[in-house]
């Protein structure tokens, strides 16, 4: 392994951990990621020592709260090299990034004989928002297809691009782990006049992120899945889109000014913020991002892309056509997020086994019920691997896998 | 592997290998959906009810060993029965799984049989909806026959 991932694993407490006895292999990161000391000491410490309200006081206290919110902020936007913090928003969770964009971009710009793009691959979150626009709008939604090897099909990109006013597209697919061409598919949408937004959930975690060089128009993701807390997502568009869009939510904080017959709004990013935001989830989300540039993001997926061949190698040495994987096979073309298929055996009865060892896989359509559809399974098991995953995670799963064999 | 054992008992997995009453009934026999949507199980109640009795009974659809062991020991377990005694046994069976409270409204002498191998279900909340999925979708199909 290129990292010192022992080093890593020792700044997880979750990482490790011995439950009724027996080694924990958190094998859902993809789900949600386990946190670093640094970020339970950021938060605990903020709270014990820092914490006020932001951007309201102005006594002292409050002025370095607000100074350290807007201190990540500038963090976030050199994580994905946005051109300014201007760009970057906090919102509730990745889904609620979507939903803003959804409701505030698309309920503008959106109606009766207009259209949107997306692909086949989407999570439930990046679909069911524009679903609920549609049935009011009455836009269209079209549908970009997979290959038989589990890409997004290009070829008719053009064609259902023609009059689209947005490409909206996962980074990564949530279950097939496929990484999808993002500056490519933003310049498509681009040469056909739409805006692409990205959802990043999957990607930004485990990979370098550059806004700039996909040439990208909104990002959203969320802070839970690269080592930070619950209860924070980011918004991240270019800065003329925001300026042009309408809040979302109103309330205090997104104001300039309220009269009894009108409001004025605020600069951005603050026009979408309303209301108190999640203060100590963002300092949190700051060590995040502060632990993950000291690994450094090229050397998390350089990680992750060993652990998916070992873990590859080791799952098909072992159970051949036994096992079968839902994705593609080549490593530089997928994250480390393996759903499978066991023997014909239910993916709930798989993971009710490996739980039996203490491997935490998840079992489920993972919030992609059309995608399910269109793979011809009702269910998938889902490994997913992250920087402090070893062998060992690869080594308990293959083993577990046995008993599941044992049993039906 | 002791706890599994409890869960997946011999019973279990022979009505998951080989389901009873797996199929459809064509009209007018009566058609009700049941879903989980957390795993994505579903499954198809087929009800022919005759003079108040289950005259016969299928499910189709897909799901875990559970949801489907569960819902074949229901057909079994209800053919033939009249619609009071199905609704005794289907109140019995969620109070085993812990899902409706003992009122002592159910008589003693309805037996669960085969059925009482779920049992162990009840040690992983998570799977109760599993094995309740079957019972929930009968009991809805009553309601429609019944108008």
């Amino acid at each position: 392994m290129t990292l010192d991932v022992a080093a890593i694993r020792r700044e997880f407490p979750m990482v490790g951990k011995q439950i009724d006895g027996k080694q924990v292999h958190y094998l859902d990161s993809a789900n949600s990621s386990h946190k670093p000391n640094c970020v339970i000491d950021a938060m605990s410490t903020f709270m014990r020592e820092g914490y006020a309200p932001i951007g309201r006081s102005s006594y002292t206290l409050a002025a370095n709260a607000s100074a350290a919110y807007e201190d990540v902020r500038t963090k976030v936007a050199k994580f994905i090299n946005a051109r300014s913090p201007r760009e970057v928003v906090f919102t509730k969770n990745a889904t609620e990034s979507l939903n803003l964009i959804v409701q505030s971009w698309g309920r503008v710009n959106l109606g009766r004989g207009d259209a949107i793009v997306l692909t086949h691959m989407e999570h439930h979150a990046n679909i069911v928002p524009w679903q609920m626009l549609a049935a009011e709008k009455g836009f269209e939604i079209r549908w970009l297809p997979l290959t038989s090897d589990f890409q997004l099909d290009l070829a008719t990109l053009d064609q259902l691009l023609k009059g689209a006013k947005a490409l909206a597209f996962t980074s990564m697919s949530n279950v097939l782990g496929t990484i999808n061409p993002t500056r490519e598919l933003c310049t498509a949408a681009h040469r056909a006049g739409a805006i692409a937004i990205v959802d990043g959930c999957q990607s930004v975690p485990h990979m370098t992120t550059d806004v700039q060089q996909w040439d990208a128009d909104m990002l959203a993701f969320s802070s839970h899945k690269m080592c930070g807390p619950t209860g924070l997502g980011v918004l991240w568009a270019r800065e003329e889109l925001l300026e042009a869009m309408p809040p979302f939510l109103g309330g205090g904080g997104m104001i300039s000014d309220v009269r009894l017959d009108h409001f004025t709004c605020a600069e951005l990013p603050n026009k979408f913020e309303a209301g108190t935001p999640p203060i100590v989830e963002v300092i949190g989300l700051g060590a995040a991002v502060d632990f993950l540039n000291g690994v450094g993001m090229n050397e998390v997926r350089r990680h992750e892309i060993e652990v998916m061949n070992y873990a590859y190698r080791a799952l098909i040495d072992r159970y051949g056509d036994d096992i079968t994987l839902h994705g593609p096979t080549n490593p530089e073309l997928r994250g480390a997020t393996f759903s499978f298929a066991f023997r014909g055996v239910h993916p709930h009865d798989v993971s009710q086994v490996l739980d039996e060892r203490n491997v935490y896989v998840r079992a489920g359509h993972h919030c992609a019920k059309p995608l399910m559809r269109i793979i011809g399974a009702n269910a998938t098991a889902r490994a997913s691997f992250y920087l402090y995953s070893d062998e060992s995670d690869v080594d308990a799963l293959v083993e577990a896998l046995n008993d599941v064999s044992s049993i039906f | 592997m002791s706890n599994l054992e409890d869960l997946y008992r011999e019973v279990i997995l022979d009505h998951y290998r080989t389901p009873r009453n797996k199929g459809e009934l064509p009209p007018p026999a009566t058609c009700t959906e049941g879903t989980n949507p957390l795993c994505g199980d579903e499954i198809k109640i087929f009800l022919d009810i005759r003079d108040g009795v289950v005259h016969d009974v299928r499910f189709s659809g897909h799901g875990c060993s559970i949801s489907q062991a569960s819902a074949s020991m229901m057909t079994a377990t209800v053919k033939g029965k009249s619609l009071d005694h199905v609704r005794a046994v289907a109140k019995r069976f969620k109070q085993m799984m812990t899902i409706e409270e003992n009122d002592g409204s159910t008589p003693a002498d309805v037996k669960l049989g085969d059925i009482e191998a779920l049992q162990g279900v009840v040690k992983y909340p998570v799977r109760i909806k599993c094995a309740v999925l079957g019972w929930n979708t009968l009991l809805q199909g009553l309601e429609t026959t019944e108008g």
